[in-house]
């Protein structure tokens, strides 16, 4: 290992201007003329618009739907049978959907300004009643969110089927019913656009805060009737995705309309209110599930109902129903059982779009099939942590094809429940519960494990039929004329630190010093195309891609080399940044300056492809490479205020080969402090008639310093068969277990009492609530 | 979240103020750590902003005949680093320190804090138990009124149009004085879910259980004052006294609040 390659701990590139604040983001941006949006957004959850009452003298600055009859509105379709398309106009059309839906736009010099606007509308709204509670979107005569559905099920499908006679045989039956409150992302940048017309390009340039440029240029492309070529997008610096970036956006889509209208530079940029409410688009799930086991606790098989509240409209590309995909699929996780079948049912609601946040349905997934081993272990009278060890893949079954057709490439999951056991002192855990706390709290110890299956692509994908399918990764690298490279690539990097991690796959390739590396990306006037960054791709397909573009870049170098060198091209070897013949060596700069300055010293038969390279890369499988952890984490409950605190919080992770483990912990701590979000704090409530009741961060509780603990992070490193250099995804692990391993761990603090929660946020009324409910029922008894 | 347009004025004198606000009706405004979120979510569209952090009449202190005399411009850091004489035993330090995040204390005025009445801001409560008189003026001359009067439930004060409050009496209790104050709240920093104060110092007469974060104004617990000095009250005791204040609560929020009162009686009277 070199000191700047792969797995060195080097300090992020890109921190240096961050660091200093002088990262440039979209709303850093100012060109003359720039004016800002503000849109009017809609106060109900469901209403029928009968009309908009624009003052006179601001019809010049105020759009609405019917100046956008030349957009096509967004249609995110699957093509998985039953699903139901809807139209997910930028602008509302005949109906509102939910509390926030943009109604119209208003432009003006500045931001306050286009706000007095929004003002001065009145939008005529007859207001319908909001369907907002699942259980009622499912029966008959509930409003319809889209009345041509006839009900409102974006899909009701099942996975797996048979369970066998487990309902008359099985030893022990567990059931459980799990909820997930809705969600909002919160990346510390909101969403942001700015376009303008671009006469020297003849092109629209759109600048947004998103994690999938190409896949934005796409999707503007459809809806506004502009061919692609004449559409550059462009992601500066994003401060923060999370899912919430990488789809096609209604405001994208108003603000590139606008520049084309206006001919002038427009921008819209999010504020933490309209993020809050308009925003509030993620991780609503509600699962019923019945898990069979024997005596021991080994599951034999699940029987589960998952059911999401996906809100109004069909994202793009991801649908509204990949979500369901996701939680139907991956609900087993590690764990190694025969018999499976799940419903997966997505509602529509009067609630925001549902979009892929974090995790993907695996933080739900994991909440639910994680608390359900521990009630099961309870339920047989041993140790959660032996049951779930003994449940999850074995690492001589590897690799693994498991009930939902996954197949699991590498790793040695109970190693790792094994290491955190012992990391977490369950032993002595164990040993304090006897004597009980001097204050009177009690402490509980929990765990959770799962896969995170990463870098998926056409099976995955392209099974659900959704209009942008992750395949080839392209990028491509420059040697330039002084020896240094130029790597663009075509996903972004809003935090993960690829602008590091990218050049130390190139330096390990080539030997190129990580300071002589540049990494380009975020812009389709410059990179090759990408779908962009999620799904935790970004280090396997666009590492991986940059590794070949490197591979071959050295055959392209030999020549050159072997000219100064008098051999042959095939005696050339590339060594410690040099390449290296049979009798010297030439520096990379040497190639680079005869190839691009000095051609007329090279021999006529050198190779004409020249020094700069773009290659396509897939992986050796297409379902995914399957990272795994194991969190585990001490608390302690005060019964009479129902306060957690993380006492201990211990994280063994396996992503492969750790290309930079200090992005790799960055990654790791970032996702647990949201999934510590998920466990304890956050969730936007609503009203019965759909009104979102969090509309600032003072109501929706963000984990803060204080809130976090230090948490202890172990690795260890299967490397996958199948990628460039055994890499592995790991941007989204972080956030799939905490609340998961938290509520084993309050659940372990409140047996004592028969108390059980199971819901997030596990809020103090909710562990009050479980410890009356428990008291009520003892009492009973 | 842009602020309708408003005018600023920063006047000079407090008569000055006072005459800015008899005539155009303006808001006053001191730490700005409430009204500054107001104005830019619009739910506060004020023509005019008068400022009254600057002026002398509202700051600095003034101590005699057993009371401090605190401006009502002192904000909670001052109060917190100590940059006033402790007359409460430290309760008054201890609670500032614990009000929101120090960027807020730093900027948030005690007196701003009492105006805004919050319900489950910090000083509604703490003062209410330590039983302070405020100092209120307006264009006629100046008043007093006792914290209980002043304070009328949510976002709700006695103070009429065009007066201001300018300073916070607070009585200096005796070395015999006991106090507690608990407060919970989600994370470091949030507004509580549920407060309880304790004050008791018969040389000063004081004899107070303030329960707060009620939704309203904050609320003293009769039945537990009647009895303060007589050892600590039991749990049945302080569900009774909260039983006795006719409050629908979550069940949840009842044993909050339950806590609170046992934790802050505990400080109290513990050791």
């Amino acid at each position: 290992m070199s000191d700047s390659g792969i797995g060195a701990r080097v300090k992020r590139k890109e921190d240096e201007r961050h660091l200093h604040g002088r990262g440039r983001f979209v709303s850093d941006i100012l060109l003359p003329n720039l004016h800002d949006v503000a849109f009017l957004r809609s106060p109900l959850a469901h209403g029928r618009i009968r009309g908009i009452d624009i003052p006179d003298d601001l019809k010049s600055q105020v759009y609405t739907a019917a100046d956008l009859a030349d957009v096509t509105p967004v249609r995110a379709v699957a093509t998985v049978p039953g699903f139901k398309a809807s139209d997910f106009p930028p602008l509302a059309t005949d109906k509102v959907r939910y509390a926030g839906e943009a109604i119209a736009m208003c432009v003006a010099r500045t931001r306050a300004e286009a706000e007095d606007m929004v003002d001065l509308l009145r939008p005529d709204l007859e207001e319908l009643p909001a369907v907002c509670d699942v259980e009622a979107a499912v029966q008959s005569g509930s409003a319809l969110v889209h009345e041509d559905w006839g009900d409102n099920f974006f899909l009701d499908a099942v996975v797996g089927g048979d369970l066998g006679d487990l309902e008359k045989t099985a030893p022990v039956i567990v059931e459980r019913e799990y909820k997930m409150a809705r969600q909002v992302m919160n990346p510390m940048e909101g969403k942001a656009v700015l376009a303008h017309w671009d006469d020297t390009a003849s092109q629209l340039v759109v600048y947004t805060s998103t994690q999938v440029p190409h896949s934005i240029r796409s999707g503007l492309s459809m809806c506004l009737g502009l061919a692609e070529e004449k559409i550059r997008v462009i992601a500066p610096d994003v401060g923060g995705g999370f899912g919430y970036k990488c789809i096609l956006q209604p405001e994208e889509i108003c603000v590139a309309w606008l520049a084309l209208k206006r001919r002038h530079p427009v921008r819209w940029i999010e504020d933490r209110r309209e993020h809050l409410t308009a925003g509030a688009n993620t991780r609503e799930h509600y699962y019923k599930v019945k898990a069979f086991a024997d005596e021991r606790g080994k599951l034999l098989g699940l029987d589960a109902t998952v059911t999401i509240s996906v809100g109004a409209y069909s994202v793009w590309p991801f649908t509204a129903v990949i979500e369901a995909g996701q939680a139907g699929g991956n609900l087993p996780g590690p764990y190694a059982f025969g018999k499976y079948r799940c419903r997966t049912v997505s509602v529509a609601t009067n609630k925001p779009p549902f979009t892929p946040y974090r995790g993907v349905a695996r933080p739900g997934v994991c909440f639910a099939m994680d608390l359900t081993i521990d009630a099961v272990a309870r339920e047989v009278g041993r140790e959660p942590h032996e049951v779930r060890a003994e449940n999850l893949v074995q690492p001589e079954q590897m690799p693994f094809t498991n009930v939902t057709n996954k197949f699991y490439d590498s790793g040695d999951y109970p190693a790792g429940v094994r290491e955190a056991v012992e990391k977490i002192d369950v032993a002595g855990i164990r040993g304090r519960q006897q004597q009980g706390e001097p204050d009177g709290r009690l402490i509980g110890v929990g765990f959770a494990t799962y896969v995170e299956q990463t870098a998926h692509g056409r099976p995955v994908f392209g099974a659900w039929g959704i209009a942008v399918v992750p395949g080839y990764e392209n990028a491509s690298v420059k040697l330039t004329a002084d020896g240094g490279l130029e790597i663009r690539v075509g996903v972004q990097s809003h935090g993960q630190g690829m602008e590091t991690t990218l050049a130390q796959i190139a330096n390990t390739e080539l030997g190129i010093p990580l300071d002589r590396i540049t990494v380009i990306h975020g812009d389709t006037g410059t990179t090759p195309f990408s779908t962009g960054t999620y799904a935790s791709r970004g280090i396997v397909m666009a590492g991986g891609a940059v590794a070949t573009c490197c591979r071959e870049l050295i055959p392209r170098m030999a020549p050159i080399a072997a000219h100064f060198l008098q051999c042959k091209p095939d005696e050339v070897r590339l060594e410690g940044g040099m390449m290296k013949g049979p009798s010297g060596e030439v520096p990379l700069a040497d190639v680079g300056r005869a190839w691009y300055l000095r051609p007329d010293q090279l021999p006529e038969e050198i190779n004409e492809s020249g020094l700069e390279v773009v290659m396509g890369y897939k992986p050796g499988i297409e379902t995914g490479v399957f990272g795994y952890a194991t969190h585990a984490v001490t608390v302690a409950v005060d019964p009479d205020l129902g306060q957690v605190e993380i006492l201990d919080y211990v994280i063994v992770e396996d992503c492969g080969t750790l290309i930079n483990p200090m992005v790799v912990e960055g990654q790791t701590y970032g996702g647990a402090a949201q999934g510590i979000g998920t466990a304890l704090y956050e969730e936007m409530p609503y009203s019965p008639q759909g009104q979102p009741l969090a509309s600032t961060l003072a109501d929706y509780i963000l984990p803060g310093p204080t809130e976090v603990p230090k948490i202890r992070i172990f690795h260890t490193e299967t490397p996958s068969p199948y990628t460039t250099h055994g890499q592995k995804g790991v941007g989204e692990g972080g956030a799939i277990a905490p609340h998961a391993a938290i509520g084993n761990a309050i659940n372990d603090a409140l047996k004592p009492l028969g108390a059980e929660v199971g819901e997030t946020p596990m809020t103090p009324h909710r562990i009050l609530d479980a410890i009356q409910a428990a008291k009520a029922k003892a009492a009973a008894e | 979240m842009k602020a309708a347009k408003f005018d600023y004025e920063a006047p000079a004198s407090l008569d000055e103020a006072l005459s800015r606000l008899a005539e155009n009706g303006g808001k006053p405004v001191s730490g700005g750590q409430s009204m500054g979120p107001m104005l830019n979510m619009r739910l506060a569209t004020p023509d005019l902003l008068v400022d009254l952090r600057r002026l002398d009449e509202l700051n600095g202190y003034s101590q005699g005949d057993g009371k401090l005399v605190v401006g009502a411009a002192v904000t909670h850091a001052q109060v917190e680093d100590g940059a006033l004489p402790d007359v409460t035993k430290g309760m008054m330090a201890s609670v500032a320190s614990d009000i929101a995040y120090r960027p807020v204390r730093t900027r948030g005025t005690i007196g701003g804090s009492l105006c805004h009445a919050d319900p489950a801001a910090d000083w509604p409560s703490a003062l209410t138990a330590l039983d302070a008189t405020l100092v209120v003026a307006g264009t006629g001359g100046t008043r007093r009124i006792g914290i209980d009067d002043f304070l009328l439930g949510a976002f709700a004060i006695a103070l009429n149009e065009g007066e201001v409050l300018i300073a916070v009496e607070i009585p200096v209790l005796s070395d015999a004085a006991r106090w507690g104050y608990f407060k919970f709240c989600r994370k470091t920093g949030e507004f509580a879910e549920t407060i309880c104060g304790v004050v008791f110092d018969p040389a000063n007469d004081i004899r107070r259980v303030v329960l707060g974060a009620l939704g309203g104004a904050p609320k003293r617990l009769g039945e537990l004052e009647d009895r303060l000095g007589d050892g600590i009250p039991g749990v049945n005791g302080i569900a009774a006294a909260i039983d006795a204040l006719d409050i629908a609560f979550e069940p949840a929020q009842l044993v909050m609040h339950n806590t609170a009162v046992r934790r802050a009686l505990r400080q109290a009277f513990g050791s």
